[in-house]
This record gives C-alpha cells, structure tokens and sequence, in this order.
C-alpha cells in the first residue's frame, strides 16, 4: 500500500509543474491589460501607464515573470493581489472554507440520497421507481443552475419564509472567524441560536450546489450495480441463500463502487474549483466569485495563484480517491 | 429573520455591545466588495461606499442629493485673487475614530491634511508606496502638476498653492481620493511596521466607525459617538451585507434582510413599486452615454455627416428597448443636474428622410462605418450590442451599412484612443465632482484627443472657451462659457448624445431621510429607521 501511495504521489510533480505553467500562462494569453482595466473610462497618461508596467514588472521578459512566480510558489509566495493588494495566499485561505464548507455539505447531500436511490433504482430495474427517479435525475442534471436556486429562494425564503435568502448566518450573530468554517465557530462562539442559523442558511445553497451530483450519483451508482447485479458470483451467492439486502448491499455495491467513487471524486473537484453560480447567488464567501471577479480585473497574481491552490487541492482530491480505489479493491493497489 | 427582529437583538448580540438598548441597525446590500478601506487608492464606487463615505471626511463635502460643494472638515475656504492660492480654515474639536491598536491623542489638524495629500503626490513620503499605491484618482484628477505646495499657516489653517488657476479644484477636493487620514495613526502604523493596516483598519473623523469587514460578506460599522456634526448619524449601527445578484438583492429587501438596495434589475422596477413594502426612489444619474464619432476621418471630419447619422437615431427606441425606461434622452453632453446646463438646446429631430438627403448633399453615398460596442454594462448603457445593433438598423434606412464590433473591456478602452480608429466609439462618463469641466474638458477638450476625447475632437472655438471657463471663480461667469460651449458642440455633433441613466434606489418604508446621490455613491449619514 505505501508503495503504491509513494507511486501515486510522484505523479503529483510533473502535474504540478504543468499547473504552475499553465495557469501562470493562461491568464498572459487572455486580451486585456489590468493596468488599462483599472484605470477604467478615465484612462491614464503613456508616461503613467509606463511607470506603473514598471512598478508591477510587466516590462520584465516574460520567463524572468515565470520565473520570479515560480521560485516564489516553492517558497510559499503566491504574490500580491493588484486589487486588494493583500497576499493571495490570505485572501484565499480567508474564502476556501466557506466554499469547502458548502461543498462537503453538497457532496454529502448528493451521497446520502443518490447512492440508496441508484441501488433501489438498480434493484427495481424498469419499474415504475426506477423510471420516475431516473427522469428525475435527468431533469436534475440538466436544470440550470440560476434558475433552480432563485426558485428555490422565491418559494422557500419569499413566499414560504422558511430559510433567509443569502448569506452564511443571520448579521445579528457576529463573532471573530477562529476556522473559517461557519458550524464550526457558530457552534463554538457560544451564542444562542447562532449554529441553528448557520444550518439554515446552508440548506439552500446545498440543495443546489448538490443537485447535480446527486444526479450524477444515482445514475452512475444505478448502472454499476445493474453491471455487478448480472455478474455470476452474484447469481451464487443468491443460489448460496443469502438474503437480497446481503446480496445487494455487500457483495454487488461493494464492487459497483469504484466507478461511484471516481464520479464522487470527480464531483468533489468541479465543487471545490468553486461554484461561481451558487457562491453568486447565495452570497456566498467563497473562492468561485473571487477567481471570476479576479479574472474580470486581470488581476495577475490572483488568478495564477488561485487556480494553482485549486488545482493542488483537485489533485489532493484525486489522490485520496485514488487510494480509496485500493482500499476497496485490493487488486488495484497490487498492480 | 426580519430588520426588526435584528433590531431589536443586536445590541446583545454584537461582540462590540457598546450600543444602547434598542440600537437601531441599518442594513444595506451592497452590490459587491469593496477592494480595501482607503478611498485613495482606488477608483470604484463599491469601494467608495464602503470607505470614503461612512468612515472619512474631506475638507468640502457634497451635500447629498446634490453637487453642492458643502464645508467638511473646513469650515470655510477663501480663493486668493488671481485664483492661484486656496486657504482652508479647519474645524477644531474633530476628533478621530479609535480601535484596538490605536487610540488618538490629538484632534484632527492641519498635519492631517499634509499627510493626506503629500503621501499621494511625494514620492518621499513613507506611504507613497504602500499597498501598492498607485494614487489613480490624484494623478486622474492632474493634482501632480496643479498642486505646487501645501503648507501649514498654523494648526488650523491650510493653504494650497497651485500652479494655475484652476476653478474646479475645490470641488475636486470633495471627492472620495481627498478623504483626511490620521497622520498620527499612520506613524504608529508605520513604527509597527504594519502600514498596510491603515488600508485595512481605518481610521476616520466621518460618522461611521469601521468595526470589521469579513471579505465578499459583511462590512460592519457603529456609530461615531463624537461625530462633529450634530444629530448625525441617526442609527447606532450600520452593516453592508454583500450581495452581488440583483435577484437576490431584491429578495432579501423584501424579505426585510436588508433596508436599501442599489442596482436593481431594470425589469424588476414595476413588481417593485407595485410592491407595499418597497419605497423606489429614483434620480438622474451624472451620467451621459454617447456615440462618439472619430472626427478625424473621412467622411466623419464633415460636421454634416455626423449631424445626419445624429438624425437617423431612434433615441426613443433605444430608452424604450436598451434602458427599458430607466434613462432620459440626452440632447447635451452634460446631464441635465449639472449647472450650465443648456436647457435651450434643440435635439436633433429624428428624420431619417432628411438625414439621406443630407448626406446625399454632402456627396456621401454607400457609406459603410464599424460601430464600437463595449462589452461590459456600465451606468450610462446598460446594453451596448443591443444599442450599437438598433443604430444599425436606423443606419441602414438611410443607407450606412453598420458592422458592429466589439473588444475586450481593456482593449476597447485602450484602442478606442487611436486618432486613427476606424469606426464610432460607444462609451460614456459618470461625473466625478459635478464640475461641468469634468465632462466637457475630459471628454471634449483639444487636451484629450487620443486619450479621454475618444471622438479626437479638437475644435478651437469649443475648446478656448472651456479653458477660459477654468480661470473664472464665477460660477455665473463660467456657467455663461460653458452654455456657450454647449451650443458649438451640438452644431458640430462629434458625438451622438444618447441618453442620461436614472437611477433607481428600492429602500424599505421605514427607512427615513434616504437621498439617491446625484454622484452616485450610497451614504448613510442622515438616514434614520421608524419602528
């Protein structure tokens, strides 16, 4: 097992290289300049513009740019937002729990109903259960995103009044962030009511940030257990005498869960890239509306720093799934 | 939750319990986060909203709702003869905000004032260089080379020597870039050595005191007990809730999450002040928007030809379609809250017949031109494409084939300078000090050809008589200049004055004394809450 997570981990430093390239690129290739963005419809004399390339080191050639960014990123330097002028590595650590938070919750939101409702789906093949719940699905996976959540928050917190329309936690409740993730310090700042409203406002924006992984969830769960249900050893443990819950629950979800986990791992990356529309939405203080505000601007620094903390933290991602691979199936880590 | 629920439990609720019982909390949800807490080093609205307005002062101040220049932090002014000495007399007993690193031991002074504006202009000055200063407005509003000195009379006395005479340049000192910071507490910060915390924890005379700012979230601000101005502000505490969605905005006022909104989507305005619970104020906004030709090419050098094409626009078509009735046709450049303005002035009739045989006079046929649409939404134009896609078609009536283009928000900015673009520039202006110079110096003036004058406009007569205009101290005097200059640039067309944008402000029914600023920024001060 060491050996084969040691394997995995060596894989992390070509990609890592590549991320740093890329996103340091990425932003560079865009039109557009930040100094002309910021100084807006008002503009800026040459003489201006021509001390500010130099203040920011646009002038510089370019791999001297690369190079200054990456010898930083090893040292743990992602630069200085052109904007806020604050340290990309603070402002990123101030938004990531937030988006973190929301999409633990999303994710275990999508788990807790998508996985029993592909296996029942799977179970009741072709029945009316498994039709009404894979046309749901669909109709889940599809549904645009910004409309969903407005509808959502018309009827449950217009019409209804039953969950506040956006934010974190009522502004009645205002304590010092100690972790950054909201049910963790409301709960911890001691004052009534303060985690209740934290939940509260987390139901929405998961519900939506969840809905389309728990599209996802169900259907891949419901075809790898219609796979594993028609192999043979399923066929002997029924004639074995086993009971249906034992059958399916142990030795057919067991197997139909690698391709699950891959579509769970895959779903955890997109969420934690950020969820623009819903972090937009929901008001939501997270790392999705900072990386598209920060692209808007052209703010440099922000955008290459951030997509690279994102990319590593996909990476973590892909590299826990991968041994979670290995754990349930022991051949994997053999090979 | 509703307001009056959060009304009513925040006092016990807030770390910072300080505010009586019954504290009043004014809630406003604000259209994005502000870039940080010095107003100086930047140049967006959001930012000033969140900054100069509740946490500083100036030394002249609009008066709100209007472009009135107002003492601030100077309780008079005297401009010397021939225009080139302004002397401020400040206000005694103005003391600045504390916090936790930082509690004052002096009242504000003519230190203060020093500090305020050599940190922006002297490259020697510790904080030229902090955050990353880059001081845009200051060196925008060309202070460089205007300001020769600031000197110190005595404590309360402040006199700037300029290199010109300048008339606009009170009115400048209203704007949000020349808000007065401590020096006192900038040393300490400095000695700290965490200067940037001046940007980060400010620290005022205005009538809010910054408490703490959790980013893309909420800001929180509490009453400043020891403001200078009597009565004011009117609630004990004042907290933007951060909210960038228009919808969501709307939800969470009638909701009663949040007491006053800005921006509201144009197609939600009727459901609005349909609604019981939502007051819609409105007001002109100092905005023009405009179809700037590039006077130095042929055909567009022909003040003939760009008066036809003026004529072939549907100005009532684009209110209707573009600004969905939120903006008013705008027949001069300046907008109509603006003193001088030329009420006078005779728009061009919309006469596509006559504008053909206009151009035909002029020898023009199978005209083709490019129109500029800009990519992004702005005050003035909240939809270029579909404005640049109506003139098109108005175009095409009278025999102008349109090929609309479009760039990226940088480069349409930078390249739309060019003296040899090829095409008609969409674009417009938000006022920055209510100064008519403002919009027809920057915008039309000889000065800015290839930089703001994106119609490369330089025509004499317009431009002797608004640089006549900045050496009057009259305002009477200048506004008869500016009247004047008005007139030339509607017979010479450089552009095609579109439309001034109304604004809309839905604020719940209990909030008391709200004004919508002409400038555009969202200040609390005076505004009260009923039960």
């Amino acid at each position: 097992m060491l050996k084969y997570f040691l394997a995995r981990l060596l894989t992390f430093v070509p990609t890592f290289l590549g991320v740093t390239l890329i996103s340091f690129a990425f932003i560079r290739v865009l039109p557009g300049d930040p100094i002309i963005v910021m100084a807006g419809e008002r503009g800026l004399s040459d003489e201006r513009y021509a001390e500010l390339v130099t203040q920011y080191g646009f002038d510089r050639p370019i791999w001297e740019q690369f190079w200054d960014y990456f010898t930083g990123v090893l040292q743990g330097d992602l630069g200085t937002s052109l904007v806020t002028k604050k340290p990309v590595w603070d402002e990123f650590f101030t938004l990531f729990p937030a988006t973190l938070e929301l999409s633990i919750c999303a994710i275990l939101f999508a788990m807790l109903l998508g996985l029993p409702a592909g296996v029942i789906a799977a179970v009741y093949r072709g029945k009316f259960f498994d039709r009404a719940l894979m046309s749901t699905a669909l109709v889940g996976y599809s549904m645009p995103i910004f409309w969903w959540a407005l509808l959502l928050i018309i009827v449950f917190s217009g019409n209804l009044g039953w969950t506040p329309v956006s934010g974190r936690i009522d502004l009645l409740y205002f304590f010092p962030p100690v972790t950054g993730f909201m049910l963790i310090d409301s709960a911890l700042s001691g004052q009534d009511g303060a985690f209740v409203s934290a939940v509260r406002h987390l139901i929405l924006p998961t519900i939506v940030l969840g809905t389309i992984p728990l599209a996802v969830i169900a259907r891949q769960t419901r075809s790898a257990m219609l796979e594993v249900l028609s192999e043979d050893y399923i066929r002997t443990a029924r004639a074995k005498g086993l009971t249906p819950s034992r059958v399916n629950g142990l030795h057919a979800l067991r197997n139909a869960m690698i391709p699950v986990i891959t579509v769970i791992g895959l779903s955890v990356g997109t969420l934690l890239a950020g969820a623009i529309l819903t972090e937009t939405i929901f008001s939501w203080p997270g790392i999705g509306k900072w990386m598209v505000d920060s692209i808007f601007r052209r703010d440099y620094p922000v955008v290459q720093g951030g997509l690279l903390l994102i990319a590593v933290m996909v990476m973590i991602v892909n590299l826990t799934v991968d041994l979670l691979y290995g754990l349930i199936n022991p051949k994997i880590r053999k090979r | 939750m509703n307001v009056k629920h959060l009304m009513g439990a925040t006092s016990v609720a807030l770390a910072f319990a300080a505010a009586p019982l019954a504290a009043q909390t004014l809630v406003y949800c604000s259209e994005g986060s502000p870039e940080g807490f010095d107003p100086a080093l930047y140049t967006s609205g959001t930012t000033f909203d969140a900054s100069s307005h509740p946490i500083y002062n100036r030394l002249v101040e609009f008066k709100t709702g209007t472009t009135e220049v107002i003492p601030g932090l100077a309780e008079s002014w005297d401009v010397s003869e021939d225009g080139m000495e302004v002397t401020f007399k400040l206000r005694e007993g103005v003391t600045f905000h504390s916090n936790d690193q930082f509690t004052p031991s002096r009242d504000f002074n003519a230190d203060d004032v020093i500090f305020s504006f050599d940190r922006q202009g002297n490259p020697e000055n510790a904080y030229n260089g902090y955050s990353g200063g880059t001081w845009e407005y200051y060196a925008g509003m060309s202070m460089p080379d205007l300001i020769e000195s600031i000197e110190k009379v005595d404590d309360h006395t402040v006199k700037f020597k300029l290199t010109r005479p300048e008339a606009p340049f009170v009115a400048n000192l209203a704007m949000d870039f020349a808000s007065i910071m401590s020096k006192e507490y900038a040393d300490a910060m400095q000695e700290a050595g965490t200067p940037e915390m001046l940007n980060q924890q400010p620290i005022g005379t205005g009538p809010f005191e910054f408490v703490a700012y959790q980013k893309d979230a909420v800001i929180r601000y509490q009453k400043n007990a020891d403001y200078w101005k009597d009565g004011v502000p009117k609630v004990d505490n004042l907290v933007f809730a951060i909210t960038p969605d228009a919808s969501v905005r709307y939800q969470k006022l009638s909701a009663g999450e949040c007491h006053v909104m800005p921006y509201p989507n144009p197609a939600d305005i009727q459901a609005m002040k349909d609604d019981e619970d939502i007051k819609v104020m409105e007001q002109e906004g100092l905005n023009v928007g405009y179809l700037a030709y590039n006077t130095q090419v042929e055909p567009f050098d022909n003040p003939k030809v760009r008066k036809a094409l003026n004529m072939a626009i549907d100005k009532q078509a684009i209110i209707d379609v573009v600004f969905q009735g939120s903006g008013e046709i705008a027949k001069n450049p300046i907008p109509p809250t603006m003193w001088s303005y030329d009420e006078s002035t005779q728009d061009d009739a919309h006469d596509p017949e006559a504008a053909k045989a206009m151009l035909e006079e002029e020898g023009v046929s199978d005209l083709s031109m490019k129109i500029w649409a800009m990519p992004v939404q702005r005050p003035y134009n909240p939809n270029a494409r579909r404005m640049a896609e109506l003139m098109q078609e108005d175009f095409s009536e009278i025999g102008v084939d349109v090929e609309i283009v479009s760039y990226e928000w940088g480069e349409y900015l930078d390249r739309s300078k060019d003296t040899d673009r090829d095409g008609a520039v969409l674009l417009g202006w938000t006022g920055d000090n209510g100064d008519p110079d403002n919009f027809l110096a920057v915008l039309l003036g000889c000065d800015g050809v290839g930089a703001s004058n994106r119609a490369q406009w330089c025509h004499e007569p317009f431009d002797k008589l608004i640089q006549e205009a900045k050496t009057k101290s009259s305002q009477e005097e200048r506004s008869a200049l500016y009247k004047e200059a008005q007139k030339i640039f509607k017979e010479q067309a450089p552009w095609a004055t579109i439309a001034h944008s109304v604004v809309f402000m839905p604020v719940r029914p209990e909030v008391e004394n709200y004004v919508v600023h002409p400038l555009g920024g969202h200040i609390f001060n005076e505004v009260g809450l009923t039960e």
